[in-house]
């Protein structure tokens, strides 16, 4: 049996079904989905699943390392010679460990991961060991609902970068779950690039468990989604972990994008320094919620959040809302948020150098996304994200 | 260098203009000739700043009234960008902080439109990075700024560094600094006036505008002019300054009571 397989699935699945027909759809009387497009979810929630892969064309894959396509029809380690650092997870092991940091970051039985589990027909399961080398996963689904899985054991000591890209066009939609473990002195970093045309949706759950000493840096850039939903969730089993979050979210039509953050603090000392950026054009819709948990026992934890939003359009809306939950009384945590519109003195200032109206706007939010862009892993140059995120905007 | 022949950059006749239908320009004249220096004095509110950006175009200054010919076209009609690109340069008193956006990209972007603009050819990435280098001495930068976010987290003298250099680039006919000796100590105040000094030639003019005698202790101008309740007030010669710095600004209130203006 190798990691990818559909055998440890089926309980999941079958739980997953009777769990959504049991559910039923979010509503708005839920706080979560307080603001969420519930029409567009339903749409999501009808598509039939995914028969084929996306014919999106991808760029080369990438000379050092290894690059896995998660296409939901076909296990993605077909054929595939892992090198030194990455082996798959043996059955028994997947079994024990396939949902363990999900129910430990209280994401377990939340609507999106259960939609994944009765629709995923293949769970990627890797054990990272050493200094692995990079590890591209793309998840390019066809028309219809696409959903993938994957689990991460990265032991202690290991090291690992990791790009995700998810391409979407048209009437179709990409659930994924992701759950890692990272060992003692571990270090991930983690980058995700989510792009579609404006028509598709995304719903993703990035559940990452910390060891003491580990380090885990996530930089999500997602554009372009019709209904998009981003919700990290990190657990610091016994603090004394560093945990750096980056997110640019960018919107422009109709389109809706939500980051539900969260990070809990089980033990003492533990790091976070978080930055989500919001561009939002024409009539879009952009949400974060950035939830921190300092209970008593994180004695000494030093937690930053910041929240920096751009209007581009006066129909855009954004709702930030930042949620600090403190208990330990020997803490520092900062949280902040701004909202704002390009300013007219940088315009004016650019203008005035000879650069047109249109340019300098391109300038100024090119800067503004380069900030967050520029921390991707350096795997992410081939997928050109700038690029993509600049063309996502219509001004 | 007066020269009473040389072409005729700047005619302003009888500007007002206003921001946010507050009047603060009343009736502005002035003539500027290739090869000129001239100072504007004034005190805090007398309008040099606002004659400064209306000059630039900047959105928030409405020109209510009068007219400003550029080489003898109508300058209040082009936007900020054609303005520039004709030659017309404003040195920023407070310049912009930009997050994100490389000072060595803006540079590069800005020298290029002003160059397609004189009918030169861009420079690539790699030709602009000899020719900014070479510019930097202009104003003995460390190019260390180069590699920064523009004018993000630079001291006030490097922005003013900055402002030079980009003038150093653009080449402009028609440079008007405003305030630029503001915030700057003398070391960082003879830099700067070198490098406006050595960017003046025959063929371009430059306005200062300054409330202080001491940056035209290094910068000597063909003409002073002193601003008061949005119009030049008095003209003359550099002795003007001088004799401002000694007597100060309580004369102008009693020439604007005689006149019925305060």
């Amino acid at each position: 049996m190798t990691g990818s397989t559909m055998a440890p699935l089926a309980p999941v699945q079958q739980r997953g079904r009777q769990a959504l027909e049991r559910l039923g759809l979010p509503n708005r009387g839920q706080e979560d989905w307080r603001l969420t497009n519930l029409k567009r979810l339903e749409t999501l929630a009808r598509l039939p699943l995914a028969k084929a892969p996306s014919d999106i064309p991808l760029p080369l894959a990438p000379d050092a390392g290894l690059r896995l396509v998660l296409d939901g029809v076909h296990d993605p380690l077909d054929g595939v010679s892992l090198p030194n650092g990455l082996s798959p997870l043996p059955t028994a092991e997947l079994q024990q460990a396939l949902g363990h940091t999900l129910d430990r970051c209280g994401c377990a039985e939340a609507w999106p991961v259960e939609l994944n589990h009765a629709s995923s027909q293949h769970v990627l399961a890797l054990r990272v060991r050493g200094e692995a080398p990079p590890l591209e996963l793309v998840m390019a689904g066809g028309a219809g609902l696409t959903s993938t899985r994957v689990l991460l054991l990265v032991e202690e000591k290991a090291t690992l970068e990791l790009l995700q890209v998810c391409l979407s066009e048209g009437a179709s939609a990409q659930s994924h779950v992701l759950e890692v473990h990272l060992g003692q002195e571990a270090q991930l970093r983690h980058g995700l690039l989510a792009a579609a045309d404006g028509e598709a949706s995304f719903l993703a759950h990035l559940a990452v468990e910390q060891e003491p000493r580990s380090s885990y840096q996530l930089t999500s850039v997602v554009q372009g989604w019709s209904l998009g939903r981003i919700e990290p969730r990190v657990l610091q089993v016994d603090g004394q972990a560093l945990t750096k979050l980056q997110g640019l979210a960018v919107t422009d039509g109709e389109q809706q994008l939500a980051t539900h953050s969260s990070v809990r603090f089980d033990g003492p000392e533990g790091e976070l320094d978080q930055m989500q950026k919001c561009l939002a054009a024409g009539r879009s819709h952009v949400i974060f919620n950035g939830a921190i948990q300092v209970p008593r026992q994180a004695q000494r934890t030093n937690a930053a959040q910041l929240s920096r939003n751009l209007l581009l359009s006066e129909r855009a809306r954004v709702d930030t809302k930042p949620e600090l939950e403190i208990v330990a009384d020997d803490v520092r945590c900062a949280h902040g948020a701004t909202v704002s519109q390009l300013q007219e003195d940088e315009l004016f200032y650019l203008r005035s150098r000879g650069i047109s109206a249109t340019d300098a706007a391109a300038l100024l939010l090119r800067g503004a996304c380069l900030d967050v862009i520029n921390q991707l892993p350096g795997l992410a140059d081939r997928w050109q994200p700038l690029n993509r995120v600049m063309q996502g905007l219509s001004r | 260098m007066i020269r009473p022949d040389a072409e005729l950059l700047l005619d302003i006749t009888d500007l007002h203009a206003a921001v946010e239908d507050q009047p603060i320009l009343k009736g502005v004249n002035l003539q500027v000739r290739a090869g000129e220096v001239h100072a504007v004095m004034g005190r805090n509110g007398s309008g040099k700043s606002t004659l400064s950006k209306v000059l630039a175009g900047h959105p928030a200054y409405r020109v209510t009234g009068g007219s400003v010919r550029y080489r003898g076209d109508d300058l209040l009609e082009l936007e900020p960008e054609q303005r520039a690109r004709l030659g017309v340069f404003l040195g920023f008193q407070y310049p912009v902080e930009i997050p994100g956006v490389s000072n060595l990209e803006f540079l590069r972007v800005a020298t290029n439109t002003r160059r397609v603009a004189q009918g030169q050819e861009e420079l690539d990435t790699f030709e602009f990075e000899d020719h900014v280098r070479e510019r930097l001495k202009v104003v003995q930068m460390d190019p260390a700024f180069l590699e920064r976010s523009v004018n993000e987290g630079f001291s006030g003298g490097e922005k003013k560094r900055n402002e030079i250099l980009q003038m150093a680039l653009l080449e402009p006919v028609m440079a008007i600094l405003d305030e630029t000796d503001s915030g700057l100590d003398i070391d960082a105040l003879r830099v700067v006036a070198a490098g406006v000094n050595q960017l003046a030639g025959d063929h371009n003019a430059t306005v200062l505008i300054t409330h202080y005698q001491r940056l035209l202790d290094e910068i000597t101008p063909d003409f002073v002019h002193v601003m008061a309740a949005g119009r030049i007030l008095r003209t003359g010669g550099r002795e003007l300054a001088q004799e401002l710095e000694q007597t100060g600004y309580d004369w102008v209130d009693q020439e604007l009571a005689v006149q019925g203006v305060a």
